[in-house]
């Protein structure tokens, strides 16, 4: 136990916490942009895991690992955007569009994998690229923190400065305003002629944009080839995180620090004497613990805005 | 075109996909700079007429002309960009965004990339200050009272160029002292040359504040007057006024024990308005008790506290001596509770399903119909069948989906079950709305027929005819509360409850608990 105490705080587990925490905070913030616009996008995992595959094959044949990044981001958007062709203009039910492009995403992945590499399983046998790391200038001098912070992979970098960047669009542009606005109440914005779907096209082709990110983090960074769902639920805890923080891009990165803290804690603890097994539940225990605790606080607080409404009219 | 006519519709037709005649040939005209009421029923097609306007609804006939031209409104964007402006009755407003947020929906200020916060809120005090709506910019929707958030949405309108406001019920949802201050400001309003279209029921406040009154009954206009030149008791009988009065076989009543005994009831919005304000009263076996009132003063709720679907604030509710406040449907049902719902489609039958499972929705896990496994098919086929017969639903077979029946043999399915569970009491809520004729007299003949074999029936109708016709007692809801009662429904005018039912007059309470014991 001393050791496992010893082992988390130590410079090491800082480091991998914040790695493992990369595609888990895309999701989320992909999470968090389809929720405000009204559109929850349930195809988070899949969309990576299409982006996943899709970088790690383009990079093989280009050799170039921002060609696979690119080609990954693009075909993200795409899937997102045709999830939102079914759900937006042909009336499916969201959750529904979202298990299918799961589902698809699932099997054709494997199915694209096995074209270009012959193998159902993994692809090591292509030579495809992984993303740069970045070492900080100056930071990477300090002590504990130069080495938690600095020498990530590149977009590490980039979901930080995500978080900024959705924060800002969100809550400081006119388009924004416009994505919170239909999410919220549709009727208040078709009756000031804001179109609805248009903004939940957009909305969707953002979070198929974070998304793919994450799902090239994946491939071409926290390891270098793809294999079959490869995602293990990432996309569904993003959702879990943005759901824990409030739909906010703050509250959500946050969160998906906890999640990120709980998969390096297990990634950890495979080096110990436990049954792998258990250790690998952590992140989905934690996830499951998290919103357990989440809803209960809820609850209790609409009970006491209840009760107070109560008083008021007593 | 008559002189000064800001707006002038002409002739305008509106037929509904399912046959309802909504307008019918309707000229209405406001003159600029004025304060012009319309009045009406529900359903008299005030609605209708304003979503025509507001490019909701494409009418079957009738021409616009706004500012001396013609205009084809095709959308509300078309609309607002005319120059008219749109007060919903419920608020068209994100709970959590700002008040500026909110006004500048899709005319946003913007520096570069950003949205301009600062020249927002500026240009909101600025507007608010010029019409003297006092509105806090920085505060969320949310934690606003109603009155602020109607402030919200004239802003809304005004800044986007609104000269045109139609204000559809605005005091509706207000409290008296909103009201005053609502008036205040649409008074200033007027002083800076706005036009306004004040949808009301209220004649108190449109004989207050309008220059001129239309009103609307049954889909046509029957009459435009200057506001200083009628009373209220005029216009009431404008709108309520009536045709024939449809005559119903009734042998009198016998009346028995207190079945449903209702002691104070209230509730009360989150706001802590009250929706019911201490409503009391009680119903005998073997007799109607009719309940009218224009709807919106609380009748809904009470039936829906009635039958469970709503819970009281205070207030008891007893059905044969047995208390019974906000028990659940089931077992309100069991005690012999039998609804008929004011919206059949929603809470009346599952329109996917069959005639039969409709019918037998209420007493499916009785053993009759269930066995300890399967359901016992050949009863209640033979059920059902009796029950299409006896109440003459007109369908192909009993198993044919609701939904491909008309809006009278749906009804007719409602009343069938209801009528059929062996009921105490029968809570008859708009029982005929939107049926035809002959499914009309066949509800108020089998209403009657089952009051008289010994069961208590509570009517509530916005259809003053058929609350007259058939009610034995009669009662009168205004504000949450009722206002008059009378023992025996037959003494009383028309006149007189339009009165009563639009809060111009209301019985002394010595007068009012004779009729209600």
């Amino acid at each position: 136990m001393g050791s496992t105490l010893k082992g988390i705080f130590s410079v090491g587990f800082g480091y991998s916490m914040l790695r493992v925490t990369t595609p888990i905070l895309f999701a989320a913030l992909g999470a968090v942009v389809s929720e405000k616009a009204g559109a929850v996008n349930i195809g988070l995992e899949g969309l990576m895991l299409i982006s996943g595959v899709t970088g790690v094959i383009v990079s093989a044949w280009t050799q170039s690992a921002w060609l696979g990044l690119l080609a990954g981001l693009v075909l993200a958007v795409l899937f997102a955007l045709f999830m939102g062709y079914f759900h937006i203009k042909l009336g499916t039910d969201m959750v529904l569009a979202g298990i299918a492009m799961n589902v698809i995403a699932s099997g054709g992945t494997v199915f694209a994998l096995f074209v270009a590499s012959g193998d159902r399983g993994i692809s090591s046998s292509l030579a495809s690229k992984v993303l740069p790391t970045v070492e900080l200038p100056l930071i990477n001098k300090i002590p504990v923190i130069g080495p938690i912070l600095s020498g990530h992979n590149v977009l590490t970098y980039f979901a930080l400065l995500a978080v900024v960047g959705v924060w800002y669009f969100l809550y400081r542009t006119p388009l924004g305003l416009r994505l919170r606005a239909v999410g919220e109440s549709p009727d208040s914005a078709d009756s000031v002629g804001i179109s609805v779907s248009k903004m939940r096209f957009l909305a969707l082709g953002i979070s198929g944009f974070l998304a793919g990110f994450g799902g090239c983090h994946l491939s071409m960074g926290y390891v270098s080839w793809f294999s079959r769902d490869m995602t293990a639920g990432r996309g569904f805890i993003g959702l879990a995180a943005s759901a824990l923080g409030g739909v906010h891009p703050i509250g959500t990165a946050i969160a998906s620090l906890f999640f990120g803290f709980a998969d390096a804690l297990s990634n950890y603890m495979q080096s110990l004497s436990i049954p792998s097994e258990f250790v690998q539940m952590i992140p989905y225990l934690a996830t499951v613990a998290a919103l357990g605790v989440f809803a209960r606080r809820q609850m209790s607080r609409e009970r006491k805005g209840k009760k107070q409404a109560g008083r008021e009219v007593a | 075109m008559s002189m000064g006519s800001l707006l002038e519709m002409k002739g305008i037709t509106k037929v509904y996909p399912n046959g309802v005649l909504a307008n019918d040939g309707v000229d209405f005209s406001v003159r600029k700079g004025e304060i012009h009421a319309l009045v009406g029923e529900n359903g008299a097609g005030k609605t209708t007429l304003m979503r025509v306007l507001f490019g909701l609804e494409t009418p079957d006939e009738g021409e616009i002309y706004y500012k001396g031209s013609q205009l084809q409104i095709s959308s509300p964007l078309q609309a607002i960009r005319s120059g008219i402006g749109m007060v919903h009755q419920h608020f068209m407003l994100a709970p959590s965004l700002t008040v500026t947020e909110n006004i500048v929906l899709g005319v946003e200020p913007r520096k570069g990339l950003r949205f301009d916060w600062d020249q927002a809120v500026s240009k909101v005090k600025e507007l608010a200050e010029r019409y003297n709506l006092h509105v806090d910019p920085r505060a969320q929707i949310r934690d606003i009272p109603i009155g602020m958030r109607q402030k919200v949405e004239i802003l809304k309108a005004l800044l986007r160029g609104a000269e045109l406001l139609v204000l559809d019920e605005p005091t509706a949802v207000l409290t008296p002292q909103e009201t005053e201050e609502l008036f205040a400001s649409l008074m200033e309003l007027k002083k800076q040359g706005h036009t306004m279209v004040f949808i009301s029921h209220k004649l108190g406040e449109v004989k207050q504040i309008t220059d001129r009154i239309s009103v609307m009954r049954g889909g046509r206009m029957v009459g435009v007057r200057n506001t200083a030149e009628v009373s209220e008791a005029d216009i009431s009988r404008l709108m309520v006024g009536r045709d024939v009065l449809l005559r119903v076989n009734k042998p009198p009543a016998k009346p028995g024990k207190k079945v449903l005994e209702v002691e104070s009831l209230s509730l009360f919005t989150p706001e802590g308005k009250a929706l019911l304000d201490g409503v009391s009263f009680s119903v005998r076996e073997g007799e109607i008790l009719g309940i009218a009132g224009v709807e919106g003063n609380g009748q809904s709720e009470l039936v829906e506290i009635l039958t469970g679907l709503r819970q009281a604030h205070g207030g008891s509710l007893r059905i044969e001596g047995q208390l019974c406040t906000n028990a659940a449907p089931g077992q309100l049902r069991r005690l012999g509770v039998s609804h008929i719902p004011e919206d059949r489609m929603l809470h009346g039958v599952a329109v996917d399903a069959a005639i039969q499972e409709n019918l037998m929705a209420d007493r499916i896990s009785k053993p009759d119909y269930s066995g300890k496994v399967f359901l016992r098919t050949k009863d209640i086929e033979s059920t059902a069948k009796s029950l299409v017969q006896e109440f003459n639903i007109v369908a192909r077979s009993p198993r044919t989906p609701v939904k491909m029946l008309s809006g009278g043999n749906i009804q007719k399915v409602v009343v069938a079950r209801e009528f059929s569970s062996n009921p105490k009491l029968v809570i008859a809520n708009q029982p005929t709305r939107g049926v035809d004729v002959g499914a009309i007299e066949f509800i108020h003949r089998k209403l009657v027929e089952i009051c008289r074999s010994g069961v208590a029936v509570l009517l509530i109708s916005a259809d003053l005819n058929e609350v007259m016709s058939l009610s034995d007692r009669l009662l009168v809801f205004y504000g949450g509360r009722v206002v008059a009662g009378f023992s025996n429904a037959d003494a009383v005018s028309e006149e007189e409850l339009g009165l009563y039912m639009l809060g111009i007059k209301a019985q002394e309470s010595a007068q009012l608990k004779e009729a209600l014991a």
